[in-house]
């Protein structure tokens, strides 16, 4: 427990205005600005928006440079300016199939309608550093094919077809919500995929890795992987009907993995989802592989590693959460820390008391 | 071209571009704010594998607008609605200027044909050019012939 002290103002108010010097750095070099890591930074803008939880290039970039780049730091700035705006919609279920499709992989079919589309992609880099970023040169545009793109269907509509697959149908459920109501455990599919949604990316990539390594291992294949343009609409009572608000970028990802089925049910593939704002590919897979192993109890699998028990994963998926209150061990927590002093001293005389009193006990063994 | 066509286009075109063409009309109508302009959230939900059950992903921030024309008071009252993802205040205003004066008999055609129908030619040519950009990634496989 930590209790409210007073006094240190000014010592705080210097402190900040370090905290300024250090962000600014050399004055013989540029401020950077907020255009520039909205544009050039674009990776680090999309994550701190999935994570925060509020799709907003611009503040994200914003959040980015007053939190000197720390990633966790600016998705709690980005979260608590969520907290002053009123929430004027809510979006008609996004249709991903309607993509405009920016990239488009799938690793379990070669041929796909639509093609193979690698986009803008770290793959097949060769992760060398490339010392020609050290200066500054012109990027050329990129190359252009002369046809537009076909219509890229969802892959796994392909094994739907065949019924191989799970069907994901909407029964037209209202979702939970967590930022109306505290999730309550345990949780359903659509609070799990939205906790999931706005957790650490660094902590689904190794609680999917510990599938991966056989720590409730689910077989996956990525199916498909895609990222690109969605447009959002909204139902307005003025016009009666939906409108299209805007379009925002998007990864998704649909996981195949290993089968179920019953007595009465043929075996099928299983599925597991991954969607986030913007480029967050990985973020996306992860996401996949861990929905799929918090489907363990609905699907009749034992539950015996980490990443198949929904409480613990989500409770500690969200950074705000997890850093708020490992940090506030930083607040002074003196009145705490002296009763423990006190106490332990009683227990040192109490044990010094007891070795007096049976001096020979040692020897006489 | 129904009023939520026009939206479509008009929130779907940056707000400079949009406030060009606008100008370059000269429809000149006075307004009055009714509502906002104001900012706020939409909360943005997805489908379980793309096709099921609804989920919340995340919030967008967005802003509404509502105007009414001030001198048609003759017409009775003509209210104009705009909403716009992100916080410009102005692109949703205008916006919701550019739907009131296209309930306006008169204005209708100038601005269907003269506004909206090269700005959807404009956003058809931008979403031509990304999709050539990303269809020259697009893998060409060869079959490897085995054993050769």
């Amino acid at each position: 427990m930590y209790v409210a002290v007073k006094g240190g103002e000014r010592a705080i108010a210097n402190a900040h205005q370090s905290l300024a010097d250090r962000r600014r750095g050399d004055r013989q070099l540029a401020e950077l600005s907020v255009a520039q890591i909205q544009q050039q930074l674009r990776l680090a803008v999309d994550r701190v928006m999935s994570e925060a939880s509020l799709f907003d290039p611009e503040l994200a970039a914003l959040a980015l440079k007053q939190a000197s780049g720390d990633t966790i730091e600016a998705v709690f700035l980005l979260r608590a300016y969520r907290t002053t705006l009123p929430r004027l919609a809510v979006s008609e279920p996004l249709d991903t199939s309607a993509m405009r499709v920016e990239r488009r992989v799938s690793a379990t079919y070669k041929d796909i309608p639509g093609g193979q589309i690698l986009g803008p992609t770290y793959d097949y880099t060769h992760r060398l550093l490339d010392f020609m970023q050290l200066a500054e040169g012109e990027v050329p545009t990129p190359a252009r094919a002369e046809q537009a793109l076909e219509h890229c269907p969802q892959i796994l509509e392909l094994l739907d077809a065949e019924g191989l697959i799970e069907q994901e149908n909407d029964d037209g459920s209202e979702p939970y919500d967590i930022t109306r109501d505290p999730p309550d455990y345990p949780v359903d599919r659509a609070t799990r995929l939205q906790m999931l949604a706005r957790g650490d990316e660094g902590y689904l990539l190794s609680l999917a890795y510990s599938t991966q390594r056989g720590y409730g291992r689910n077989h996956p294949f990525a199916g498909e992987i895609r990222l690109g343009q969605v447009e959002v609409e909204i139902f307005v009572e003025e016009l009666g009907e939906r409108v299209c608000i805007g379009e925002i970028p998007l990864s998704e990802c649909q996981m195949i993995n290993q089968f179920g089925g019953s007595r009465e049910a043929a075996p099928q593939f299983t599925r597991g989802y991954g969607l986030a704002f913007g480029h967050n590919e990985r973020k996306t897979m992860a996401m996949a592989l861990v929905d799929r192993a918090l489907r363990a109890e609905e699907l009749g699998e034992p539950i015996t590693s980490p990443a198949q028990q929904a409480e613990f994963v989500l409770a500690h998926a969200d950074s705000v959460e997890a850093s708020g209150f490992v940090s506030h061990l930083k607040l002074p927590h003196y009145v705490d820390f002296q009763s423990e002093l006190e106490l332990l001293r009683r227990l040192r005389r109490a044990h010094a008391a007891d070795q007096q009193a049976a001096p020979d006990e040692e020897d006489s063994q | 071209m129904t009023r939520s066509q026009r939206q479509r286009v008009l929130a779907l075109t940056p707000r400079d571009q949009l406030e060009a063409r606008w100008s370059a009309l000269g429809i000149d109508h006075t307004h009055r704010r009714v509502r906002g302009p104001e900012t706020g959230m939409a909360m943005i939900r997805g489908r379980m594998g793309a096709t099921g059950n609804a989920f919340n992903l995340g919030e967008m921030t967005m802003t509404r607008a509502s105007v009414m024309l001030e001198e048609e008071k003759a017409l009775g009252d003509v209210l104009g609605h705009g909403w716009v993802s992100g916080r410009d205040h102005r692109h949703a205003e205008l916006i919701a200027l550019i739907d009131a004066c296209a309930q306006q008999e008169a204005l209708r055609e100038r601005i269907d044909s003269e506004l909206i129908a090269p700005l959807t030619e404009e956003l058809a040519a931008r979403h031509a050019e990304a999709s050539r950009t990303a269809a020259a990634t697009r893998v060409d496989f060869f079959t490897m012939v085995r054993g050769e």
